[in-house]
């Protein structure tokens, strides 16, 4: 097991993230393996439109803003010019998968060398719980108040991560999520695999990460957690969908 | 030759969200009673119990309060 501490590239300063919210512990994976990999000095991140708007205020590495939604157009952008450096995106489920689903796809199919963590929150954080591509059937947001329901126009819950690992530039495609300190060390793992990759030169990875939203979602965090394990996972099921 | 664990919590930074106590195998942490710079009730070490150094807390912690140290005894 890895060190106990504060990783080095995470600065000590109290994050803006509500109580619970599973941003606080992927900034945190995030952090830890650049450390182990001994990668601060060369990597650049992407921080999205959403809730992480300000990642870069709490990593101390490099960090670029991106338009809403454009996070992996900008990647693909910074890794062509400076192919030495190891880039990554961090968006959400609104980011990635609702307003910059076409930049989103097409990076995947170019076969980008670049990781991207995805943050599945089930919902629009940042702008008080609207309904995202990836809201559950049944699930109530502020959009959908008697909750979402295809047979009103209001589709299907988009599993990227699926979808994505059909496209042939994609290398690593998995699903995991961080509801209890087990799946958090499995998280840091296929973390630390998306980024190996790139070293490697293999092309498009991502990582889906079901993380808890308890203020969007109307839960403390326990349960909030709880509902990952045993509502989200029916319809998100977690494991290695791609590895190539 | 054994080794205790010594947990460190900056209250301050301690959200309240319990996530820690709720994940601790030893049921080694506890609910404050005062509330800390935020307002909120922190998390705090009991008394009497003893720490395993799981790292349970550490990893499921969203606000990086929670720092586990080895010390060795002999
Ligand atoms: C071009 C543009 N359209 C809309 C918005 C409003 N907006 C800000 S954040 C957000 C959704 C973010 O949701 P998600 O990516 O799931 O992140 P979360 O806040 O849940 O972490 C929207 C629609 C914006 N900032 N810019």
């Amino acid at each position: 097991m890895p060190n106990k501490t504060r990783p080095a590239s995470l600065k000590n300063i109290s994050t803006h993230y509500c109580s619970g919210c599973g941003h606080g512990i992927l900034h945190r994976l995030v952090a830890e393996v650049i450390d182990e990999m001994k990668l601060s000095e060369k990597t650049i991140g992407v921080a999205p439109v959403g809730c992480a708007v300000v990642a870069y205020d709490y990593w101390d590495f490099d960090v670029c803003e991106a338009a809403h939604g454009r996070a992996l157009a900008v990647a693909t952008g910074i890794k062509r010019c400076r192919p030495q450096n190891v880039v990554f995106t961090y968006q959400g489920d609104g980011d990635l998968v609702s307003i910059g689903l076409a930049e989103t796809f097409h990076t995947a199919n170019r076969g980008e060398n670049l990781t991207c963590i995805f943050i599945n929150n089930a919902c629009y954080g940042m702008t008080g719980g609207q309904m995202a591509p990836t809201t559950l059937v049944g699930q109530p947001t502020a959009t959908t108040p008697w909750g979402r329901n295809p047979k009103s126009g209001e589709g299907w819950p988009v599993k990227l991560s699926e979808i994505l690992a059909t496209l042939s530039g994609v290398a690593f495609a998995v699903r995991s999520t961080i509801s209890s300190p087990r799946e958090v060390i499995k998280t840091r793992e296929y973390i630390k695999k998306a980024f190996s990759n790139q070293i490697e030169n293999k092309g498009f990875s991502i990582i889906e990460v079901l993380s808890p939203c308890p203020t969007i979602w109307q839960k403390s965090p326990i349960n909030a957690m709880k509902w990952i394990d045993e509502e989200m996972v029916k319809t998100f099921p977690l494991g290695v969908i791609k590895d190539k | 030759m054994t080794s205790s664990f010594e947990v460190n919590i900056n209250k301050d930074k301690c959200k309240g969200c319990q996530l820690c106590i709720f994940f601790c195998p030893a049921k080694h942490l506890k609910l404050s009673s005062d509330l800390n710079k935020k307002g909120v009730k922190y998390v705090a070490k009991k008394e009497a119990s003893k720490c395993s150094g799981c790292g349970f807390c550490f990893l499921i912690c969203p606000d990086y309060c929670i720092e586990i140290y080895e010390s060795e005894n002999i």
